[in-house]
């Protein structure tokens, strides 16, 4: 019997809208890599920051070692050796690598001022010890996301953590960084550590763990050892019904050119080159995916086409009219439709109504606005109309956005988006965070615009939903198009090669171009 | 001409107008390092403008005078901690509200106390540096060196060390570190067990005690009195200097000398051009719009200034 | 079901926030009374029965609280767009500064034309001083809380050399006392420029009212204003855009709206509502600008707009509150023979302010823990 070293019992914990965990039971051994799978919202991160102090459970009790203990602050998990490694990193951007390792940890020297030089040393060491370089005084905010992964590791090691919880932390990675984290974890799991892995993705629950606990619903489904299931099993106890993997999506002929972008450079928000002369094209009925590591233009590329910024040089047209820095209003006008990267930020006004913001963007115009004022009545029946057609729930056209879920915000969104007959979609991340029904509904969203022949730009950092959904596949990288491709021949490593620029020149694998 | 404007007690002057603005500044540098905006650095230096002088006149010793400055810009600062921090309320809004509060009660208070809104300073500090020679005494260069360095208030000196420190607290030390850590990303200092909240609030009492130095200084040292509205939009001047100076404790000085030296300037100027004193009057305000103009695009403030920080999301 | 109740209580207790503030600050106005040894139940005894219980009083409380109700709506209005408007001092002063020059200036104009052409004068001096930081936050993201206030002191500047350029000449009387004026002012403006007091009005209609109470129409044309501003922030196009600039400029700039032109729009908007107190205070009272460092209308707007929740009509009631406080602070102040400053007016203001503003946050932890516990 391996040995137990940490024990959730029945944990519970309530937020004013949802019980985030219920009663939960949650065990893991001695130097295990234990995944904790659910979709988004089934309560992993509320039971990973019980542990480490960043919650309090209103019940339950934590053991660790079969020693009861009341983890009140991060400073205790600390103590006990506990450490996280967060979804989104906790990194100061200004700081240097050495300052965020020994935040809140500072070694001192004449009592007073940060050792510093010992610290750099220190860093140096951990990140050796577990095989990889870094420099310790570069700047968070100049090394790239896989980099910065590896600081919060050492941070935690720097610590001497003994459990280290790692959540989502393949999220942001490519899939060749994906495999040098696992080497990282195995290492660490040889130097006797123990490793929670929290994760949605089931290809690498499968590669990596030793054993799986299931959570639905602020609830624990079902611990099962690795070896002993499938992902098929793990999926349904995920979602509590069968899933599933394949998007439906017809073979057809394209048609003209929609969306024709040519040699297009822009500049990203610190004034460096983001986009080096890209080009692609559209065709009506064509889904185009964008794959690439992110803060590679992807962003810019979008803002640039809607308008949101300017280009530097090149041209983008719309069956041949030229909306090159147009103002969004008039490129929404050439019937763009638009579901932005950031939700939250862009896509919604959390503090208006669902009315309101179904009205976003054709606010000023016939029929909502006759002149001078807002035509209210119509606006609320268009309210009333698109609740219903879209199902977005609750269905009372006065809540405020941010008083729903992500995915009805989303399906407001594509309401919004989708009605008045839009001629191109760009859809930016369309389902990051949402869950699985969502996601099944905006892409099925996606796949229909396809099918009524309209151009689709899809530009998503999930390559799952890039090689399910798209008809051909444009790998952006450093701001330029490392390669256009056919999906069905290519695969998620030949991706990740093309994304990070470890394999170039390699332009196409399309035969000919479907007219 | 020049010769008459550019002199030694020119640039002793400028030095004493940029004194309040450094001091203030640098509270405003402390505040919005940690992330937390404090606009109530103009009613804090108001009240202990007015608290200097009249516990002096109680009391009949300044130093009395400057420590309860300084107490009551720490229970301001206290204030504006408790309602942007604990409760996390807009913190501009907050800054507002101390304003109006410095604004009511300074005039209050001196009606009760001495009947009248204008109130003479009975002492002042004893000046620390060096006495400027006689005339005719000492060669021209050590009495102007003696004029500009070395003849001012102790709060002159005070104040140097305090930037001395300053730099050196929130750039070399733990505590300067977590300072930053907390106003730009408040979630990831949580996590590594800083405390975020004590942090603030360490902050934000420390830049009201530095602008009840900052009051005690534009009173009693400069004016030798305190009138309704004695800190005449300073505090917000203060703070254009500390976004001109990047949010440093050198580069706020730095632009508080700037802020010194023109007002300074405009004073002379009065006398030799014959421009009306009210635009003379203008000059500092037009300047720091001026200062606030050029500063865009060359400094960030700390990422996460301004919002309030909530633990507990869901 | 059971969160739908909380939404209700929520929505109440919201609601109720400014009342319970005023309550607050009137409990810390009676301890400071009786820190200054006198009877707090005596002096709010005084003060409201003076300021609501007789006609007098009544005129008082709406002729103070007209700029308020400005002033207020100046603040309201930027908020709506995000932005901190704490200039309004300096947008009134230009203003009022603007709308006394055309009524001691055009003085052969009739009453028709020149009521109106002062009062458009008055909301053009406001919209200009609140362009300055309106484009210099739009172009080059600078805050508008500093320049707000710097433009308070320019203005401040401008006005008193201005005041001086159109100073009055002395009267007779000041002529053979030998003196001079002793608060710089400009001279009258045209009996055609003034707006008729509230006596007047009443008088045609045969009802009874003091001459020398100061209401005048003015107070009704806060009030349209206030209606006027209800409307364009939730019935039109442009409030439509400017409350969406408020609460998101990024998504605003995503659904096709020049964020810009709206900062700069509801800038010179609000400076204009502040420009307007030139109503009250010129066309309706002093009919000449009077050089006095900051009347306070300004800051006090500030107040008047958070304790009603920058809604326009809680506006105009949160200014006649102030209004009644003012006016009774000021009868205290008599009737104590100056024991008690007005200033503690000011003190009851900031300290409601407080109070406004972290009321929210109480009232969400309450509803916080119902919920759990519920």
């Amino acid at each position: 019997m391996p040995e137990i070293v940490l024990e959730m019992k029945n944990i519970t914990k309530r937020f004013p809208l949802v019980v985030a965990n219920d009663k939960v039971n949650f065990s893991v051994y001695k130097g295990e890599i234990h995944a904790l799978v659910g979709e988004n919202g089934a309560g992993k991160t509320t039971l990973m920051s019980i542990l480490y102090g960043l919650y309090q459970a209103d019940s339950g009790e934590i053991l660790i070692n079969d020693k009861k203990i009341r983890i009140t602050n991060p400073n205790i998990a600390i103590k006990l050796k506990i450490g996280m490694v967060h979804q989104h990193f906790m990194l100061v951007p200004p700081l240097t690598v050495t300052e965020n390792v020994i935040l809140g940890m500072e070694p001192k020297k004449n009592n007073i001022f940060i050792d510093i030089e010992n610290a750099t040393k220190k860093v140096k060491e951990i990140s050796e010890g577990i095989g990889f370089k870094i420099d310790p005084n570069a700047k968070i905010e100049s090394i790239s996301v896989g980099i910065q992964q590896r600081v919060e590791i050492i941070k935690v090691l720097y610590r001497g953590a003994e459990i280290l919880v790692m959540d989502e932390p393949t999220a942001v990675l490519t899939p060749q960084e994906v495999e040098e984290l696992f080497g990282i974890l195995n290492s660490l799991k040889k130097q006797g550590k123990t490793i929670i892995f929290i994760t949605h993705k089931l290809n690498e629950v499968q590669a990596i763990s030793d054993r799986i606990t299931v959570m639905r619903r602020g609830k624990v489904v079902g611990v099962k050892k690795t070896s002993e299931t499938n992902k098929e099993e793990i999926a349904s106890m995920m979602v509590g019904r069968k899933v599933i993997f394949k998007v439906k999506k017809n073979e057809h002929n394209f048609g003209k050119n929609v969306l024709k972008v040519s040699k297009l450079n822009a500049l990203n928000n610190k004034g460096l080159p983001a986009l080096k002369d890209i080009s692609f094209e559209i065709k009506e009925g064509e889904i185009l995916g964008i794959a690439g590591v992110e803060g590679n233009g992807q962003t810019e590329l979008v803002e640039v086409i809607t308008g949101l910024r300017k280009a530097k040089s090149g041209k983008i047209s719309i069956y041949e009219r030229n909306i090159t820095n147009d103002s969004p209003r008039e490129i929404k006008e050439e019937k763009i439709a638009h579901i932005p990267e950031d939700r939250r930020q862009r896509g919604i006004i959390s503090q208006f109504n669902v009315s309101e913001n179904l009205i976003l963007g054709s606010h000023y115009d016939k029929p909502f606005n006759n002149g001078m004022s807002l035509n209210l009545n119509i606006i609320n029946k268009h309210a009333d109309k698109l609740i219903k057609e879209y199902d977005i729930r609750p269905s009372d056209k006065d809540n405020l956005l941010k008083s729903l879920s992500g995915g009805n915000q989303q399906k407001v969104i594509v309401a919004r988006e989708l009605f008045g007959n839009p001629i191109i979609l760009i859809a930016a991340q369309p389902t990051r965070g949402l869950d699985v029904g969502s996601i099944e509904f905006v892409h099925q969203q996606i796949i229909n615009e396809r099918d009524k022949n309209k151009g689709v730009l899809l530009v998503s950092a999930d390559l799952d939903e890039i090689l399910s959904l798209s008809d051909r596949i444009a790998v952006i990288y450093e701001g330029k198009i490392a390669a256009i491709l056919d999906p069905k021949k290519t695969n998620q490593k030949e991706l990740g090669l093309l994304m990070t620029g470890s394999v170039q020149n390699k332009k196409t694998n399309l035969e000919e171009v479907k007219k | 001409m020049l010769g008459n404007i550019f002199n030694a007690d020119f640039f002793a002057s400028s030095i004493r107008i940029a004194i309040p603005l450094a001091l203030a500044g640098l509270g405003g540098v402390v505040s919005e390092k940690s992330g937390v905006i404090n606009i109530g650095l103009e009613g804090m230096m108001l009240t202990s403008a007015f608290t200097v002088v009249a516990v002096t006149n109680f009391s009949q010793n300044p130093w009395i005078g400057v420590l309860s400055a300084i107490l009551i810009g720490i229970v301001l600062g206290l204030i504006h901690a408790v309602t942007s921090i604990t409760f996390r309320a807009n913190q501009i809004v907050s800054g507002v509200a101390i304003n109006l509060f410095a604004s009511g009660i300074t005039v209050f208070l001196a009606w009760l106390f001495f009947n009248e809104t204008q109130i003479m300073a009975v002492k002042n500090l004893p000046v620390w540096g060096l006495s400027i020679p006689a005339p005719g005494e000492g060669s021209s260069v050590v009495r102007s060196f003696i004029v500009i360095f070395l003849h001012h208030s102790p709060l002159v000196f005070i104040t140097v060390i305090i930037f001395a420190l300053a730099h050196f607290i929130l750039f070399k030390t733990p505590f300067g570190l977590r300072i930053r850590s907390v106003g730009e990303y408040p979630e990831a200092a949580d996590t590594m067990g800083v405390n975020v909240i004590k942090m603030r609030y360490l902050a934000v009492i420390t830049s009201g005690a530095l602008a009840g130095l900052a009051g005690s200084f534009l009173s009693l040292e400069q004016a030798h009195f305190f009138v309704k509205e004695i800190s005449g939009g300073r505090g917000f001047i203060a703070l254009a200097a500390m976004i001109f100076g990047k949010w440093t404790p050198l580069g706020t000085a730095g632009a508080a000398l700037l802020f010194g030296f023109g007002e300074a300037l405009s004073i002379r100027l009065q006398g030799v051009l014959a421009i009306p004193v009210q635009f003379i009057n203008m000059v500092p305000y037009v300047l720091a719009i001026f200062v606030l103009v050029s500063a865009i695009g060359r400094a960030t403030p700390p990422a996460a200034d301004g919002i309030p920080y909530e633990k507990e999301v869901g | 079901m059971k969160s739908n109740n909380n939404i209700n209580v929520y929505s109440f207790l919201e609601k109720i926030t400014p009342l319970i503030a005023v309550m607050f600050a009137l409990l810390v106005g009676a301890i400071v009374i009786l820190i200054i040894g006198e009877d707090p139940i005596f002096v709010y005894k005084v003060l409201f029965s003076n300021a609501l219980g007789s006609k007098v009083g009544w005129g008082n409380v709406l002729f103070r609280s007209t700029p308020l109700i400005f002033t207020g709506l100046t603040v309201a209005f930027a908020f709506r767009c995000g932005l901190f408007n704490i200039g309004g001092e300096g947008q009134m002063y230009i203003g009022t500064f603007f709308a006394t020059w055309v009524g001691f200036t055009f003085t052969n104009l009739p009453s028709f034309l020149l009521i109106p052409l002062c009062i458009i004068a008055a909301a053009t001096g406001g919209a200009l001083w609140a362009a300055v930081p309106g484009i210099l936050k739009a172009k080059s993201g600078v805050h508008e809380v500093i320049v707000t206030i710097m433009m308070n002191w320019i203005a401040a500047s401008l006005t008193f050399y201005l005041v001086l350029q159109f100073k009055a000449p002395p009267t007779e009387a000041m002529k053979a006392a030998g003196v001079k004026q002793m608060i710089p002012h400009t001279r009258e403006i045209a009996e055609a420029a003034r707006l008729p007091r509230i006596y007047h009005l009443l008088k045609s209609i045969n009802i009874d009212f003091p001459s020398y109470v100061q209401a005048n129409v003015s107070f009704f044309i806060a009030i349209a204003v206030a209606m006027l501003v209800y409307y364009i922030l939730w019935k039109t196009n442009l409030g439509y855009e400017i409350r969406a600039v408020g609460y998101s400029p990024l998504a605003a700039e995503y659904g096709g709206i020049n964020v810009s032109r709206n900062i700069v729009l509801a800038m010179v908007i609000s400076g204009a509502l502040a420009g307007l107190v030139a109503t009250n205070e010129v066309m309706g009272f002093k009919y000449r600008w009077r050089q006095e460092l900051f009347t306070g209308y300004g800051f006090n707007g500030i107040a008047v707009a958070l304790l009603g929740k920058n809604h326009p009509f809680g506006v105009v009631l949160a200014a006649i509150l102030f209004g009644v406080l003012n006016y009774g602070g000021a009868i205290v102040n008599i009737f104590t023979g100056g024991r008690i400053p007005r200033e503690l007016i000011m003190v009851l203001q900031a300290v409601i302010v407080i109070f406004v503003v972290i009321s929210d946050e109480i009232v969400k932890r309450i509803i916080r823990k119902r919920r759990k516990t519920a």
